[in-house]
């Protein structure tokens, strides 16, 4: 038996960023000792349980909660009705058509999508609210159903939203370069017809919930709940509940698992928050999985039509114009943002100068689309794989070659692309050769030939991601110039206490990316102490925490914000700490230094002051000193160096870093049941200066997990009444132990040029994962007919239908050649 | 029922799952709820030698049984289990929530298997839901503590 110890104590002081410290979360969550919302109680509370919509659209006739109020132990209901009276709509992101929706946290007289909430019911058990909740009357009038955004945005189709007058939510034409002139330049014009991004996401394992108490003294309202991104909540919470954001304290501790999830449960919320009052007890809510299946943030679903491609004849790709039409599903709870966040990554890791993109997004039937793990960049990042890999097999280019001869290259950096993002390092080829020898590509034909031999169809694939983090959030200009926001910030709080005990509090939510380890690893550097001696406060707490707008844990940013703003703090810290030293030695500042716990005179290390005495002295016993004495007290906002983009020109940097992955893969297809295996597989992540290797590969793996399971067995399934087929995990099947492949990772350091410590966000770079998979099915495919792979999902069926009919597929493309 | 050593006597609804048992009336909030269909295993548990599913099981249906769930692995003083230490040592959670299920599956597996295979670990844990790690950093530190001999 052993007690659990970070590897701190023999690391090399000043040495801990770069080691694989384990981390410090890790002892309590082991235990069972972690607090999740789902985990905090108070006396008398009443859980809460929606009634949801049967239909995908109606009209809601009548409500009679009667029955259930009159049921002993229920504590009462909330209604739509109730809800229009007491909120205003949500704050709308889309400038109209789409400004025009209006959202409630309840469905009002109308519901869009199957699971919408209805009514909610709050009860004494949890059982007693389910119970209850079917005993709520509700009659509705179902209409017309709408399940494809092609189809939505068709004259006469039914509407959603009346008025919106349609179902469009946000349209932009984004050009740049002289998309003309490439195509004019070009030796072969490749055209293909449609391509589908399938709708899925990362169902994080524990689903939303809260535990909301309503203090009526102040006014104030306190929820214990996993929202990953409380600022946002609160900006959409406050102006709908009429309120101040000072009366919405938001409290995280640990998460299970958010993957950009969990951003948008503010709904929830505000009816938990009604209710507390209402009833006047605290209000528990548990979302059980069926529900968060039907209702959580769906990733966005996505089309591109009619796509042409600019190729000179020795393979150069120098540009394309595609239609993309994107699925947001019954409301716009983070959308249309989906509409920019893709332009980060437009030309992907290619040298593409010239491009042509509509960017079309409709409102269906469907459940509300939200951030999912490479939110709207893995479309379109899918979309450019897909792209070269269609023209490789199209006009005889082998595909590695290709990849190579576009890349952004490691001399290009830092690159400015066609719509001024900037990529700030990175070498491409060089991970996607890793990736390559680490999966055997070099005998890839032997093995083809040996498989074939066993009557299977082996195929080498490849997918190259880019994960861009740290928004610069003035891009919601380009698709709302309305909006007042840009930039970006975060923060943190370092300071001594009087015992001298060093505390470190964050702005951020995190959810398993190991927080408390890294912020300790960088604040024990600058302090020259042990990282077992930096607390590191857990989770987030917008009422005694430090926290700034943008503050929450998303979009790959921690790294870079999170890191950066303890960094400033503890820089803020060191430099009082030296100074007080200074103060008590009576020397200058320059005589001291910081080590081994202890700030001491360089040349005379009996003189030396321990962390007590610092925190003490300021704290305690500050009597005597000339000037007042440092606070130890240091709080500071990191912002990066953002400027608002060009709005005509839609042109301006989006993100601050660039982290690369690329993965490679060798399936194995059996062409009687259409079944892949995928036998080999890695990944290759370069995020510049990594804090905790292990931490990082930790992420690479998740996300790649994340990817086979889309690429192969998850998908939110509608039919066409709008009923989601997969609405468990019974039906929507995520890997298991057993499904995963072996996995291989490899990892670089380029370091980022534009950030303090070198670092970039990542996280999200697993959409590399579907499009390795995307193209190795292709590959194996090309000697059973050479079917075009179209569809990031491709389940055994899809591609037994490749290999029935593969002309289907192959119809779709054509090429111009000149 | 009999509890992490603990005996409990309790007057429980019919309709009860021994998961909210666990949760609700007892606070023992280290036994997780995933799902709603039996898939994911974060509610696992130990009854007798065997890992179950305790959102799968009524309260009274345990009635009399004995009972481990991962509050019960450490001792008393925070002494981790060599597989809680192989947990932490491999990396094998991020946000923890499927964790103690993954812990009570591979116990009981051990104690039977002492050193499983890299498969026998798999296949033990095929009715265990991980949405962070991959599985592999689970799979191996499992195996690890196998091979050093000790559970």
């Amino acid at each position: 038996m052993t007690a659990i110890e970070t590897e701190a104590g023999t690391l090399q002081k000043g040495s801990a960023v770069g080691q694989s410290v384990p981390r410090k979360e890790d002892g309590r969550l082991v235990q069972g000792q972690g607090v999740f919302f789902d985990d905090v109680k108070r006396k008398d509370m009443g859980y809460l349980h929606f009634v949801r919509s049967p239909y995908a659209h109606a009209t809601i006739e009548s409500i009679d909660v009667s029955a259930a109020l009159e049921m002993p132990g229920v504590y009462g209901t909330l209604t739509g009705d109730e809800v229009a009276i007491l909120t205003d709509p949500f704050f709308q992101i889309a400038a109209p058509p789409g400004g025009h929706v209006k959202d409630y946290a309840l469905a009002v007289g109308k519901v869009r999508y199957l699971g919408e909430p209805v009514v909610a019911v709050v009860a004494e058990t949890r059982e007693l609210a389910r119970t209850a909740a079917e005993y709520v009357m509700v009659e509705y009038e179902p209409l017309d159903v709408l399940v494809d955004a092609r189809a939505a945005l068709a004259d006469g189709a039914p509407v959603l939203h009346e008025e919106c007058g349609g179902n469009l939510s946000y349209s932009g034409v984004w050009e740049w370069g002289d998309v003309d002139a490439a195509f004019a330049e070009a030796d072969h014009v490749v055209s293909i017809g449609e391509l589908h991004f399938d709708r899925f996401n990362s169902t994080p394992l524990e689903c939303g919930g809260a535990l909301v108490e309503y203090n009526r003294g102040t006014g104030q309202w306190t929820m214990y709940t996993n929202n990953q991104f409380p600022g946002f909540a609160a900006i959409m919470m406050g102006p709908a509940m009429r309120v101040g954001l000072d009366k919405l304290r938001i409290v995280t501790q640990d998460i299970g698992g958010g993957f950009g999830n969990k951003i948008t449960s503010h709904p929830q919320l505000v009816v938990c928050c009604l209710l507390a009052r209402k009833l006047k007890r605290a209000i528990q809510w548990t979302e059980w999985r069926t529900e968060f299946h039907q209702s959580m943030s769906h990733g966005n679903e996505r089309w591109f039509e009619n796509t042409e491609v600019a190729v000179k004849a020795d393979g150069t790709l120098l540009g394309f114009r595609t239609k993309a039409i994107d699925d947001a599903g019954a409301y716009l709870r983070y959308e249309p943002l989906g509409g920019v966040i893709w332009s980060q990554v437009a030309a992907g890791m290619y040298k593409w100068r010239n491009i042509w993109l509509e960017f079309t997004q409709a409102m269906t039937n469907k459940a509300p689309v939200s951030p999912n793990r490479g939110y709207s960049r893995m479309q379109q990042l899918w979309f450019t794989e897909r792209v070269i890999d269609i023209v490789a097999q199209t006009l005889d280019f082998d595909a590695v070659e290709i990849r190579r001869l576009n890349f952004v290259q490691p001399e290009d950096m830092a690159y400015e692309t066609p719509n001024g993002c900037v990529y700030d390092s990175g070498d491409y080829p060089r991970a996607m050769d890793m990736a390559l020898e680490l999966i055997g590509a070099s005998d890839i034909e032997t093995r083809r030939a040996e498989a074939a031999s066993r009557g299977k169809l082996l195929g080498l694939g490849i997918g190259s991601t880019l994960d861009s983090g740290t928004n610069n959030f003035g891009q919601s200009q380009l698709i709302n110039p309305e909006l007042q926001f840009s930039g970006n910030n975060e923060v943190a709080t370092v300071k001594l206490d009087i015992f001298g005990e060093v505390v470190v509090t964050l702005g951020t939510t995190p959810q398993g990316q190991g927080h408390e380890t890294t912020a300790a690893q960088v604040v024990a550097d600058i302090l020259h102490c042990d990282v077992d001696v930096v607390n590191v406060r857990v989770g987030h707490d917008s009422y005694w925490n430090s926290h700034a707008g943008f503050s929450g844990t998303y979009a790959s940013q921690f790294a870079v914000t999170g890191l950066s703003a303890v960094k400033g703090a503890a820089d803020m810290l060191a430099g009082q700490m030296v100074k007080l030293a200074s103060m008590v030695f009576q020397c200058p500042e320059e005589a001291i230094e910081l080590a081994d716990g202890f700030a001491r005179i360089k040349d005379n290390h009996e003189a030396a002051l321990p962390f007590m005495a610092l925190g003490a002295i300021p704290n305690a016993n500050n009597a005597g000193f000339p000037d007042d004495p440092p606070t130890m007290n240091c709080r500071y906002v990191y912002r990066p160096p953002f400027d608002v983009p060009d709005k005509e020109r839609k042109f301006g940097n989006l993100t601050l870093t660039y982290a690369t992955q690329i993965h490679a893969c060798v399936v194995e297809i059996d062409p009687e049941t259409g079944v892949t295996e995928v036998v080999d597989y890695a990944a290759v992540d370069d995020c510049g200066v990594r804090i905790n290797p292990q931490i990082v590969e930790g992420q690479v793996m998740g996300a790649t997990a994340h990817a086979i399971g889309a690429a192969l067995w998850e998908s939110f399934v509608y039919d066409e009444d709008g009923n989601l087929l997969t609405p468990n995990f019974y039906d929507y099947h995520v890997p298991h132990a057993l499904d995963m492949p072996p996995l291989k990772t490899g990892a670089f350091e380029s370091p980022s040029p534009f950030t303090p410590l070198g670092t970039k966000g990542m996280g999200e770079g697993g959409g590399g994962g579907i499009h390795c998979i995307c193209s190795g099915i292709q590959d194996a495919l090309r000697a059973a007919g050479g079917a075009i792979v179209t569809d990031s999902h491709n389940p055994y069926h899809r591609v037994w239908e490749m290999l029935s009919h593969p002309e289907r597929s192959r119809e779709t493309i054509e090429v111009t050649s000149r | 029922m009999e509890i992490n050593g603990t005996s409990y006597e309790r007057d429980v609804p019919a309709s009860l799952l021994l998961v909210h048992f666990l949760r609700d009336d007892l606070d023992l909030t280290g036994t997780h709820v995933g799902c709603d269909t039996g898939s994911c295993g974060a509610c696992t548990v130990q009854l007798g030698d065997e890992a179950i599913k305790s959102c799968c099981m009524l309260a009274v249906q345990a009635d009399g049984a004995s009972i481990t769930t991962v509050e019960g692995l450490a001792s008393d003083e925070g002494e981790l289990t060599p597989l809680q230490q192989s947990f932490h040592e491999y990396h094998a959670l991020q946000c923890g929530y499927c964790t103690p299920g993954m812990l009570m599956s591979a116990t009981a597996l051990l104690e039977k298997n002492p050193r499983p295979s890299e498969h026998e670990v798999k296949v033990a844990l095929q009715g265990n839901i991980c949405r962070c790690t991959g599985y592999w950093n689970i799979i191996e530190a499992v195996v690890a503590v196998g091979e050093k001999g000790t559970r």
